[in-house]
């Protein structure tokens, strides 16, 4: 039996610099969502052959992101980013993007349904139904497709609506990226079945059991940047069906009548900024935004505008192949 | 700015299963439990109130499990059939509840939904009082290894809040519990329709004194055994972004690691020290169970993904062969011999079924004959792998103790197992030649070493036998030991109950001592009842070829009865011992033994002689 003498402390030279952990300032829960994510991701990049991960700008996103850059750490980011652009987030979502894609130096792919944009498809123009079938849910379709990506990792939480609290961290998407689920894989431990067909892939949601709650508090404990539209600030905002509307350009059509007005607002949740309602509040901080949520009455997608098209809609759209 | 205010949350987030039948309450409990929390918002609320005129079943009121089931299907037949996951917080704590289907159905998704927990709340109609199905959901609960149950006694107010009802349940509840091995059992009397007992305490049971469920749920320690566990680590990913890094990524399964400690790969058998531990992307000192980090270590190494590093002194089992529970959950019909994909860890391996070795009805606990296994059925089985695989029981590990099995063509996930215990004497762990061989010790002492396995009924005077054995064996100059049943179960297996699968572990553990003891060279004898022929097959398995000599001593059972030298057929057969053998558990005669001794015929002397003639035959000692 051989006996290894090691001086490890002269051999290992950058043990000096051991600190203690800085993920002890997190709670004991969101150290383990953490750790939890981490392992999914870890199971994707040993499992799958070209993953990719959906960047929605938004604040899951970037929780998400920052939990990618720990897992693989010190290796850069094992796959790309991919953000499906409809051409109507908001301004400042886009200049974070970009920012963000530059200050960590990450491989950041942009796609736009062009064939959709073509024919004229706008939120204002087609209405919300459409607009997301065609330049969500087609477009992102078309970008898998195109990069041949198979797997995609969503930032999605099951906490956020019904039918995604039934969905599985790997979620199996048929070659026509079909969700079906009456026939989800039942997931038990941590031992997840990855195995695909040629042309099949895999959604991922590492932030499965966190709740909106948890995100804002790993936000603020580990310092991660978000786009200012989270926090509240005199914005132009137009009422519409009780909806608080932001003009975030000169494509919103005004109804007679209608003036925007400087309304002190903030958004819990971002996207296409017709689609998205904001609400009046005065959290500018993330402190702040936490003791609003605690307080509040209303979820967070009430300010989604899509969601209301009719019952049972987000399992409609993610049978088709919404994220 | 203050200082952050997280939760206050002392302990860690407890994640808690729901079970009970279709109309025992389960979503209406959860719904109920968000509404009280608050945790239900306006706009939720005023869906939900549309959605209960739609779909409802409680007229004009709200009906909070519409709030639950998610999925159309399930809101427009009633039923929930998924696992379905909710999350809320109180200021002392968070949870995570997973509501699953009880009906019989649906075991699949039951266990997918206790894989994960800590806890368990079975679901009881104060009306109908225990049923299969709650034996049914408490053995799955139990079989996934929860320690921790909530009997939450349902509709008590459909009873008229009456105690007797409920003391009643809760009892009989307790009773048969008892083979299941939970440590904590806490009934509480509730209507998740009205809010009774759920969380606050209702006036309505004066007579109930303990807390209510949310108290209880806020309080209740789920002591983490993982992390006292011997360290575990499962390798998913080599980080390798340059030359002068090589890390491996993985969760620890059990136990903590330290930077400078040995560790041993389990597979290989290769030794290093860890170098690093980088948690989160920073240099921590150490890490314990639960945690997502790299390691790296102070040697080149050979290892991969799959590999488990474990400390160098409480390795894992490495084994191809393992026995294991199995709940089937593919519409495709188990096929022994057929190739699976099974995962473990990290680590996937070709694997097939060689032998079912009984079914389990899972209402009954009864062990039942089978060639295979459908959907939702559990049973226990041998199954051999491709490769020699690294794990721990299920009981002691369930990080490194449980598997899946998929199908290779259709990639469905067919079952989820549960390691019992490794066949074959984890050989590839002690890769050492060891200089003094075995056999070279025995030459030492004369003799070929050997296991004399006495196995017949209590009192069948296997004990008698042995001892006079070994006193002849002794008188020749020949190297011995004794295993004694009794004597073993104050020491070695004192944890251990007489249930068959008990049973079955303390052979299990017999068998590997007694085979230590022959790689001293000793002829080891053995005096157990044995009843199950599997487990005389496994000890005589574990033992090197041509080693192990099944004795059987054959008495009657009328006769052994009358002797009943222990008095211990008279309590059996006054119910005061449960599992007896030949009372109320079944003794399956050796088929082939080596050697029978009929003990109604003749002396305890002339038995031991005619054993000690037959090793002098077979070689084992010198002929005088």
């Amino acid at each position: 039996m051989p006996t290894y003498i090691i001086d490890y402390m002269s051999d290992v030279p950058f043990l000096a610099e051991a600190r203690p952990p800085v993920t002890s300032s997190l709670p004991l829960h969101l150290q383990r969502l953490e750790s939890e994510a981490i392992h999914i991701m870890r199971e994707v990049v040993s499992e799958f052959l070209n993953p990719v991960m959906l960047y929605s700008i938004g604040k899951d996103s970037s929780a998400m992101l920052r939990i990618a850059l720990k897992a693989f750490h010190p290796a850069p980011l094992p796959f790309p980013l991919l953000h499906v652009d409809t051409t109507w987030k908001f301004r400042e979502m886009i200049a974070f993007r970009d920012e963000t894609a530059k200050r960590l130096d990450l491989r950041l792919l942009v796609h736009t349904n062009e064939e959709g944009l073509k024919r004229g498809i706008s939120p204002v123009a087609s209405g919300s139904a459409v607009h997301t079938q065609v330049m969500k849910t087609e477009a992102l379709r078309q970008a898998l497709d195109k990069w041949k990506f198979d797997a995609a990792f969503g930032g999605a939480r099951r906490d956020e609506e019904k039918s995604r609290a039934k969905e599985r961290i790997f979620s199996h998407r048929s070659a026509a990226h079909a969700w079906d689920p009456r026939n989800q894989r039942p997931e038990l431990w941590r031992l997840f079945n990855t195995r695909i067909k040629p042309g099949e892939s895999m959604r991922v949601f590492p932030l499965s059991n966190w709740t909106e709650l948890d995100v804002w508090e790993y936000i603020r404990a580990e310092q991660i940047p978000v786009v200012p539209l989270y926090f509240a600030k005199e914005r132009p905002i137009v009422e519409r069906d009780g909806a608080l509307v932001m003009v975030d350009d000169d494509r919103l059509p005004l109804k007679p009548g209608e003036k925007p007005q400087m309304r002190r607002v903030r958004f819990r949740t971002l996207g296409c900024y017709p689609l998205t309602g904001a609400i009046e509040s005065d959290a500018a901080t993330i402190d702040d935004i936490i003791a609003e949520m605690r307080s509040s009455t209303k979820s967070e997608r009430q300010g989604r505008l899509i969601d209301y098209d009719e019952q049972g809609s987000m399992e409609k759209k993610k049978r088709e192949g919404y994220f | 700015m203050n200082a952050p205010a997280f939760r206050a949350s002392p302990l860690p987030t407890l994640r808690l299963l729901t079970c009970g039948s279709v109309d025992d309450g389960k979503s209406t409990l959860i719904g109920r439990l968000l509404f009280e929390q608050k945790l239900i918002y306006d706009d939720q609320l005023s869906a939900l109130e549309r959605d209960s005129k739609k779909h409802g079943t409680t007229g004009e009121e709200i009906d909070f499990a519409l709030l639950v089931d998610g999925l159309e299907a399930e809101r427009e037949q009633g039923i929930t059939i998924d696992v379905a996951y909710r999350y809320f917080a109180t200021p002392a704590r968070s949870f995570i509840v997973a509501d699953t289907p009880g009906h019989e159905q649906y075991t699949r998704n039951m266990a997918t939904g206790a894989s994960n927990a800590d806890l368990a709340i079975i679901l009881v109609d104060a009306r109908k009082g225990l049923l299969t199905q709650t034996f049914r959901h408490s053995f799955i609960v139990s079989l996934l290894g929860i320690r921790h149950v909530v009997l939450a006694v349902n509709k008590i107010d459909l009873v008229d809040f009456r105690q007797q009802v409920f003391s009643e349940i809760a009892d009989g509840f307790a009773e048969f519990a008892k083979p299941l091995g939970f440590h904590v059992i806490k009934a509480i009397p509730i209507s998740a329709r009205y809010g009774d007992n759920v969380s606050s305490k209702s006036e309505r049971t004066p007579w109930y004194e303990g807390p209510h469920l949310l108290e209880f749920l806020e309080r209740v320690e789920v002591e983490d055994e993982s992390r006292a566990a011997p360290f575990r680590m499962v390798v998913q990913w080599v980080n390798r972004p340059h030359l002068d890094f090589r890390g491996f990524a993985g969760s620890i399964a059990s136990g903590s690691v330290r930077r400078g400690d040995d560790i041993v790969v389990a597979a290989s058998g290769r030794r290093s020290k860890v170098a690093r531990v980088l948690f989160g992307g920073e240099d921590v000192q150490e890490a314990s169970a639960g945690d997502a980090v790299t390691l790296t270590l102070a040697d080149e190494i050979d290892v991969a993904r799959g590999d488990v590093f474990s400390s160098p002194d409480s390795r894992p089992e490495v084994a191809d062969q393992f026995a294991a529970h199995l709940i089937w959950m593919s519409g495709e019909n188990l096929l022994p011999g057929r190739s699976y994909l099974l995962k473990i860890g990290a680590k996937l391996t070709p694997a097939t079924v060689t032998e079912l070795r009984h079914r389990v009805d899972v209402n009954t606990l009864e062990k039942l004959a089978g060639k295979t296994l459908a959907l939702n059925e559990v049973g226990f089985c041998n199954l051999a792998t491709t490769m020699p695989v690294a794990f721990d029981p299920y009981a002691a590990n369930h990080q490194t103790g449980a598997f899946i099995l998929i199908d290779r063509y259709t990639n469905e996930t067919a079952a989820a197992g549960l390691i019992a215990h490794g066949l074959r004497r984890a050989t590839n762990v002690h890769l050492q030649d060891l200089a003094v061989t075995r056999q070279a010790r025995a030459r030492l002492k004369h003799q070929r070493a050997a296991i004399l396995w006495f196995t017949g009924l209590s009192g069948a005077g296997k004990s008698t036998i042995a001892n006079l054995v070994e006193a002849k064996l002794h008188a020749r100059g020949v190297h011995t030991t004794m295993l004694d049943g009794d004597n073993v179960r104050h020491g070695l297996n004192r944890d251990l109950g007489f249930t068959a699968a008990d049973r079955v572990e303390n052979i299990r553990r017999v068998a590997e001592v007694a085979r230590l003891m022959t790689d001293a060279g000793l002829i080891v004898l053995c005096s157990f009842i044995s009843p199950f022929r599997a487990e005389r097959q496994l000890a005589r398995e574990l033992a090197a070829a041509d080693e192990f000599l099944e004795i059987f001593v054959d008495a009657p059972l009328d006769v052994v009865m009358a002797r009943d030298p222990k008095g211990l057929y008279k309590r059996a057969l006054a119910g005061e011992i449960k599992n007896f053998t030949g009372v109320d558990q079944a003794y399956e005669r050796p088929e082939s033994p080596e050697i029978t001794l009929r003990s109604a015929q003749d002396s305890a002397d002339a038995l031991a002689d005619q054993v000690v003639d037959e090793l002098a035959k077979r070689r084992f000692i010198d002929l005088l």
